[in-house]
């Protein structure tokens, strides 16, 4: 259980997979101008992370590593270097269900993700988050607890990113500056905060 | 005297070739002018080896992919681009993935799944579905290449000041002379941090926007 609060603390905190792994910093950079869409992409990005870790983790252990094809008769068969394919295939089916659910029960909430959505399935977290799974093998609880960390984790960071830019609206930027450099250098600066945090162990 | 033997290279600058190239390095660069694909730009930029490897793998699959997509275009049906398309993408990226594997292991290990990455770069999308679906094979090729070479040109950027401040190295090698330690010249542990790579590449761009004013 410990275990487990930790891997959900340091997910979104000082492992946060936009501030400190850089994953999914388009649509970060895309949306982060509106405070109210912004929570629309971040409860959408915790949802589909939350489903397909925790798929991608069953995918990959009774398909995909060294001898997970132990069940069906093959051993010796090892179709680890399939994982990409499997699981942007898997993620951008995922995706495709929950626009669907969102279309037929949150008209509202479709409205205002327009375009956003489908962009989920080239968001390099969802994919990245898989990935560092695979790579640090952790167990299924744990995969469960780390997809749900790692979405809440980026839906902190872009809806505090869009509470920062409507603060800053008027704030008299050098010329240059303006746009996208500014945002990096916030960014930056909101990173060195997050980072604050990784002293904190249970 | 006419003005093409004057400038013999107007003539190269009419053609759609020099157009792409031009266009992805300089005028619309995928990183700083269409912010595209900076989601793995800045976790490889710790060091300019990684950086520099990560560049050349971009690159590879970008322009095989654009040229592999644009052979097929008449023959993809358009509903289903997308999945076609993340599929030709997924096949270059395993590729690299194992080619990187087999011969440069210790890289293949610091960039850990950031290669596998490369499937959800909005670049290498971004080209397949603006420009190869609508260009012939050769010309798109190019494309990709320079694409992959513009993202390449920040990249290695942000790498160098980013290893040259924060450890004192280049590819590597020791760079900052002892002299200058003794001194009393510190090495910045900011830039090997998260935050530095956010503010460098920042600064990269107001510098750009200043000195690239039209």
């Amino acid at each position: 259980m410990e275990n487990l609060i930790n891997i959900f603390l340091n997910s979104v905190f000082v492992g946060n997979i936009l501030l400190a792994y850089f994953l999914g910093m388009c649509s970060y950079l895309a949306v982060s101008q509106n405070l109210k869409t912004s929570v629309g992409l971040g409860v959408a990005v915790i949802f589909v992370l939350g489903i397909t870790t925790p798929a991608n983790w069953l995918v990959y252990h009774f398909l995909l590593a060294p001898g997970a094809l132990t069940w069906a008769g093959l051993p010796d068969v090892d179709l680890s270097f399939l994982k990409l394919v499997l699981f942007i295939a898997l993620i951008a089916g995922m995706v495709q269900v929950v626009e669907m659910i969102i279309d037929r029960y949150s008209q509202g909430l479709y409205n205002a993700l327009g375009v956003f959505l489908p962009l989920i399935t080239v968001n390099c977290a969802v994919l990245g988050t898989s990935l560092f799974m695979v790579e640090r093998s952790y167990t299924f609880p744990e995969s469960v607890v780390y997809g749900l960390g790692s979405g809440l984790g980026w839906a902190l960071a872009i809806v505090a990113m869009a509470t920062v830019m409507q603060k800053l609206r008027y704030a008299d930027v050098p010329e240059g500056l303006q746009g996208f450099g500014f945002r990096m250098i916030v960014t930056g600066l909101m990173a060195m905060a997050f980072m604050m945090f990784s002293g904190i162990t249970l | 005297m006419d003005t093409t033997a004057a400038r013999p290279w107007s003539g190269i600058r009419k053609t759609f070739t020099y157009k792409a190239i031009s266009d992805a390095l300089w005028q619309s660069n995928p990183i700083s002018k269409q912010i595209l694909g900076i989601c793995s730009a800045l976790a490889v930029t710790v060091q300019l080896n990684t950086a520099i490897v990560m560049s050349l793998a971009l690159t590879f699959v970008v322009s095989f992919s654009n040229l592999v997509i644009s052979s097929m275009r008449t023959l993809i049906p358009r509903n289903i681009r997308i999945i076609v398309e993340v599929a030709v993408i997924a096949t270059l990226v395993i590729l690299a993935d194992e080619f990187l594997k087999a011969f440069m292991y210790d890289i293949s290990k610091q960039l850990s799944v950031f290669v596998g990455l490369i499937i959800t770069n909005c670049i290498v999308m971004g080209r397949a579905e603006t420009y190869a679906m609508a260009n012939p094979p050769i010309r798109s090729f190019v494309d990709g290449l320079a694409n992959g070479i513009g993202y390449g040109s920040i990249l290695c950027g942000v790498a160098f000041f980013r290893e040259l401040l924060g450890a004192g190295k280049l590819m590597g090698y020791q760079v900052v002379p002892q002299v200058l330690y003794n001194a009393g010249y510190e090495n910045m542990g900011l830039m090997l941090l998260a935050p530095g790579a956010f503010i460098i590449i920042g600064l990269f761009v107001w510098l750009e926007h200043v000195f690239l004013k039209d």
